[in-house]
């Protein structure tokens, strides 16, 4: 039976409309569900399948799979139909121009600004809130025709490694539901694994697209800074906050960044990218192309497993042509603690804004106004959230801004130099994304300092703002390993060009979880 | 550097408008002089005469003409207020 013949004859009926008794467990790992964007696009070109029936299906797996993984926070269903349908006129010639999205079933962080559909950050402070407009990102990806399923969940306020800070629960990670999907764009790497989307798109703060990516064997991007728009994702720490995309492959990676990267006179930090295509050196292979190691970042406890899936990627990369070698980054060390001070000084500015008046948790018999905000906020953040705003309202405080943040700021400026000073010898260099892989729920969450060691590889480049991607590179244990592409400022077509190289070089991107 | 006291954590919970339990007080007054103990490391790093990085990119100011552009749905923003009387938010006293 073709798929189309199989989803026509399916009655569609939602899941939350469906009696539990009747939810289906049978999970239907087709092919399909793991396709790649490209994959796809070639199946509406050739009318093998439409965008209405693979949102149909993919919402059908949604509700069949978030009882064990929890991925969505809030899922659209008639939202994805009604737009799936009007995708299917532009891919059938009688509306705009299709575009590389168009059709395709995506979901965004709940970290995402959506016109009158809910976004909580994961957060109960903003529980019931409904925003009155769409972020930059959110608009172009509905200009371009994407269809949007619903909204991640993620760590609250993006404030964490692991998703298990979000107030609506953890995400499980769909290679070994009893681990984290890493954080914090959990919901949206563990749903590209699962087959429950087509791509995501995330945020990432210090690592927040590209840990969970490695957690869960998908491809993650973190562009140059500035390169796409923040207007309307919720920010935590507005310096290093970026948006990106988490795929099944790089090229999918490639194609997403063209749609969602434009200047924007919304976000005084954007700037015009220098080139047009991300993709443009896609094909070109990475044949003399020199790539250094950082010493650094194969940091004392890095996993054995980790650690010896890195050293065969390296020999595949060399065998690829490049030339591999070792070299140092000695302010490495220092990097968490600036990440640690500048962050959260930045989060305890931004949050400042949650105070239950214009929206959030309202106290109304408090005997004041100050009252009522410090119970809303008291009540409103979680533990993770109230200790990064404290934490950076300490290091901003009268008496220690000099020692904290501005010395902060300052090995921020020297850390950027010694990678500008590695770009003069190498064109990218390469590292394990994660020390780890993903560990058990509830594994690190009571030692706030163990956790925040996970985004040691990570960490660096936002500080210094550069692009970053992390593909699929090896098992350990049974579970995905990532391979993080670093590049200089605005060095993203070559993290791009390095990746794909390395991904048509391996087969780990093929690698689907058996839900 | 030397742990927190209860005095510091109630100081910095007060500048942050969080009203927090006194067991959340003592958490906190644990774990952030642990993390911050890490960050001692950092006044090893010589930084005389080395200028602050705020931004990795130019951070410019946005100008554009002065012509009204179309404002959000006023009942689409006032909708998500916890009180609303109206056309207004309304908030608990202010000045006693």
């Amino acid at each position: 039976m073709l798929l189309t013949e199989m989803v026509s004859s399916l009655e569609y009926v939602p899941y939350w409309n469906k009696p539990k008794h009747q939810m289906t467990t049978q999970v239907n790992n087709s092919d399909l569900h793991f396709a790649s964007v490209r994959e796809l696009r070639s199946k509406f070109n050739k009318r093998e399948i439409s965008s209405s029936e693979v949102t149909k299906v993919t919402l059908d797996r949604i509700a069949t799979l978030e009882p064990r993984l929890n991925t969505f926070i809030t899922v659209t269903p008639e939202n994805a139909i009604r737009d799936a349908k009007l995708a299917d006129e532009r891919l059938q010639g009688t509306g705009q121009e299709p575009t590389a999205l168009t059709g395709v079933p995506v979901m965004v962080k709940d970290n995402f600004s959506t016109k009158d559909v809910p976004t909580t950050a994961a957060s109960n402070i903003l529980k019931g809130y409904i925003p009155p407009y769409d972020g930059t990102v959110v608009s172009l990806l509905k200009q371009a025709g994407a269809v949007i399923l619903g909204k991640g969940n993620l760590d609250e306020f993006a404030m964490g490694s692991s998703n298990e800070t979000s107030a609506f629960g953890p995400v499980h990670n769909p290679w070994d539901t009893e681990r984290v999907p890493g954080g914090s764009s959990g919901g949206a790497s563990a749903a590209v694994a699962a087959g429950q989307c087509f791509m995501a798109f995330g945020s990432d703060t210090g690592g927040s697209i590209r840990q969970p990516a490695a957690f869960c064997g998908v491809v993650g991007m973190k562009p140059t800074y500035g390169l796409v728009s923040r207007f309307g994702l919720l920010a935590f720490g507005s310096s290093l906050d970026q948006i990106g995309p988490l795929t099944r492959t790089v090229a999918d990676c490639s194609d997403a960044l063209n749609i969602i990267s434009s200047h924007d006179h919304r976000d005084s930090t954007s700037v015009s990218a220098p080139f047009t295509d991300f993709g443009q050196e896609l094909d070109i292979g990475i044949a003399e192309m020199n790539i250094g190691v950082p010493k650094e970042y194969l940091v004392e406890g890095i996993e054995p497993g980790v650690r010896s899936a890195f050293e065969a990627s390296l020999k595949t990369l060399e065998s690829l042509g490049a030339n591999v070698s070792e070299t140092s980054l000695p302010l490495t060390d220092h990097a968490l603690a600036v990440y640690y001070i500048i962050a959260p000084s930045e989060a305890s500015a931004n949050l400042s804004r949650y105070d239950g008046v214009k929206y959030g948790l309202g106290f109304l018999n408090a005997n004041n106004s100050a009252q009522a905000t410090e119970s809303a906020r008291g009540e409103g953040f979680g533990d993770e959230v109230k200790r990064r705003i404290l934490l950076g309202t300490y290091a901003l405080s009268a008496g220690y801004y000099d020692a904290f943040y501005k010395k902060a700021q300052q090995v921020r400026t020297l850390i950027r130099r010694e990678f500008t000073d590695s770009f003069l010898k190498f064109d990218a260099l390469v590292t394990p994304t994660s020390p780890n892989v993903a560990f058990k729920i509830g594994g690190k969450i009571n030692d706030p300092f163990q956790m925040y060691m996970n985004d040691v590889c990570t960490i660096p480049v936002n500080i210094a703002g550069l692009p970053s991607i992390s593909v699929p590179g090896g098992m350990s244990e049974g579970l995905p390993v990532g391979l993080q592409f670093i590049g200089p400022q605005f060095g993203d077509t070559t993290v791009i060009r390095a990746a794909a190289a390395y991904e048509r070089a391996t087969n780990w991107h093929k690698n689907h979880p058996l839900i | 550097m030397n742990p927190l006291s209860k005095k510091d954590v109630e100081h910095i919970a007060k500048l942050a408008y969080i009203k927090l339990s006194k067991k959340e007080t003592e958490d906190l007054r644990m774990q952030l002089s642990n993390i911050l103990s890490h960050f001692a490391s950092l006044s090893t790093v010589k930084t005389d005469g080395i200028e602050a990085t705020g931004h990795t990119t130019d951070s410019n100011t946005v100008m554009r003409n002065d012509h009204p552009e179309q404002p959000l749905d006023q009942n689409d923003v006032l909708r998500n207020a916890p009180d609303r009387d109206g056309e207004f938010v309304r908030v608990r006293p202010v000045l006693e």
